[in-house]
């Protein structure tokens, strides 16, 4: 290996076949570049073509990829077109394709052909959830009996730290109901309700767990999640919904992992 | 040599340090590891494309912490964009590093490609003209990758469809020359080498008459897409998702009579098939690998 030379700058004069290429690789009303050639006989443009097809395609593919429930809401075709929307209006910004999509719901939330669907933009911001909490760093869930160990006085004062991979997500819809039918290939009954969801992601063993949370059990771990103490949190809770429930809550979030720890604070803490 | 260990949480797992040559592998899909897993070890190696691991945790980093424990692992990079004219993605480049440290592959490799320009990554590998400006700043990217990771990287030819009227060489002198110049090992991709010369109307028997074998460490062979163009001519795309064909399995043996056994990929990448497909592919580069290996030893034998 010879020694770094590390003057790296982006002479676009000597090479300018990238910013030629990206200014129409997202763009099919353009022509090919300049001093592109095909063997004789050949179109340049077809072939520059074949390579605009490479890109739309396969980022359509990644977020179909992240979004499974939701191309199987609209179907194929539905997806395909909203996506090359999305895909020209907001490309990839990081190579790592699982990154990518994080303002897809925001745009299927404006786009006029889906306005008949307006849960689909919650479905689709839960699987994206699910992809985050896939890639979430690794990380022991809090474990049921080290909460029967701590001091009940020391408990209510206690701050939860959030697992990783937890996410908490609200909808005006059902999104979990419809996501749940849409996600795998068990075929779709009719969803009942119209009432909105929550929605709690955590990834306590091996692979990411979804399931639907009450609306107090919901404002509780929400609470938590924002560092509100044990204490206060349950009382917030009890003021908003007063037939909730603190034990099943607790031994609900902690069933799902949705915790990695807690941390004891004095009383003097609490403000 | 520096221990091979791995830090895992409160532990450090020690991967062992697999020996890959001669061996043909496949690529790694997490839909297959159930299967590898019960069929016990067997010959042969994985490759993982480098970005798919770069989350922070989770079922991906366990799958292959799992396979590397069993096996030699190739980590494949397809989005460093080395054949752009802007700097590397330094944070790119940075979790690239800490994925080789974490997994200690026995071949880590990258593509005569770029696939990001200003900010916009297209998913794509993008071709380059083929000429002194560019020589310059891709012989530089290997060099900054190659100094980051503190080992060689292989460069893989690429598939073209096209080429530029900027390009004053050819593609075999091109990548001659970055070897010599960086220090690279090559990935020669055989299918990308039959797509190409077919996309382009050229030889791909001449190709590899003038391509550099003295520096390749691993070969690819995959199947491709076959379509025709606006004369009714093939246009191949290379689309990895099915097997390879006859004229690259021709292609391929002639490379391993002149250079001996060389670590062989099968490259699937799309429309994924059954476990014991995908082993029967890799099975047929083995055989090839091995007779490979014992017309050496008549070669030798007859020598003495």
């Amino acid at each position: 290996m010879r020694p770094s030379n590390l003057k790296i700058s982006v002479d676009s004069e000597a090479a300018p076949y990238a910013a030629d290429f990206a200014g129409r690789l997202l763009d099919p009303e353009r022509p090919a570049p300049p001093g592109v050639t095909a063997p004789a006989g050949s179109a340049a443009a077809r072939r520059f073509g074949i390579y605009r097809n490479n890109v739309t395609v396969s980022l359509i593919e990644a977020l179909a990829a992240v979004f499974p429930a939701t191309l199987r809401i609209t179907g194929p075709e539905f997806f395909r077109a909203m996506a090359r929307f999305h895909i020209r209006a907001t490309p990839p910004t990081s190579p790592l394709l699982f990154e990518y999509g994080r303002d897809f719901p925001a745009f299927i939330e404006q786009y006029p052909h889906a306005r008949s669907m307006p849960w689909l933009a919650d479905v689709a911001r839960i699987e994206r959830a699910w992809l985050d909490a896939y890639h979430a760093a690794d990380e022991a869930v809090l474990a049921p009996e080290s909460l029967a160990c701590a001091a009940p006085e020391a408990l209510a004062t206690s701050r939860f730290v959030a697992h990783p991979a937890t996410r908490l997500l609200a909808s005006d819809y059902p999104a979990f109901s419809i996501f749940s039918a849409n996600r795998g290939d068990a075929p779709v009954g009719r969803i009942e309700t119209k009432e909105p969801e929550w929605t709690l992601l955590t990834r306590p063993h091996l692979g990411v767990e979804v399931r639907k949370v009450s609306p107090d059990a919901a404002k509780m771990i929400a609470s938590l999640m924002d560092g509100v103490p044990l204490g206060r949190a349950a009382d917030d809770t009890l003021a908003a919904f007063p037939s909730f429930d603190l034990s099943a809550a607790i031994a609900g979030f902690i069933e799902a992992g949705a915790f990695r720890g807690f941390s004891a604070y004095g009383a003097h803490d609490e403000t | 040599m520096r221990p091979n260990v791995i830090a895992a949480g409160h532990r450090a797992l020690r991967f062992p340090r697999h020996c890959i040559g001669g061996m043909a592998g496949t690529s790694f899909k997490h839909e297959h590891l159930p299967a590898i897993l019960e069929e016990g070890v067997r010959r042969g190696f994985f490759e993982v494309h480098a970005e798919n691991y770069m989350g922070e945790g989770g079922p991906p980093h366990r799958a292959l912490t799992r396979i590397r424990q069993d096996y030699p692992v190739s980590i494949h990079g397809v989005c460093m964009s080395i054949g752009g004219p802007q700097p590397l993605d330094k944070q790119h480049l940075a979790r690239f590093k800490t994925l080789i440290e974490r997994y200690e592959p026995a071949l880590v490799s990258e593509h005569l490609a770029w696939s990001t320009h200003e900010t916009t990554y297209f998913n794509d590998l993008l071709p380059l003209p083929y000429n002194a400006a560019t020589m310059q700043h891709v012989a530089d990217h290997i060099d900054e990758v190659q100094e980051t990771i503190g080992r060689q990287i292989l460069l893989e030819n690429p598939s073209s469809y096209l080429t530029f009227t900027e390009s004053t060489m050819t593609e075999t002198a091109f990548i001659r020359e970055l070897a010599r110049r960086t220090g690279c090992g090559l990935l020669l991709d055989v299918n990308n080498v039959f797509v190409s010369a077919t996309n382009l109307g050229t030889s791909a028997l001449g190709y590899l008459a003038d391509y550099p074998l003295e520096f390749v460490r691993e070969i690819h062979l995959a199947g491709h897409a076959v379509q025709s163009d606006e004369n009714g001519e093939p246009l191949l795309i290379d689309s990895h998702d099915g097997p390879v064909c006859d004229a690259v399995w021709a292609l391929y043996e002639t490379v391993l009579a002149r250079t001996g056994p060389i670590a062989t990929l099968v490259e699937w990448d799309s429309a994924i098939p059954d476990w014991p497909t995908l082993t029967q592919e890799a099975a047929a580069a083995q055989a090839i690998l091995d007779r490979t290996v014992s017309s050496d030893r008549r070669i030798r034998r007859a020598a003495v």
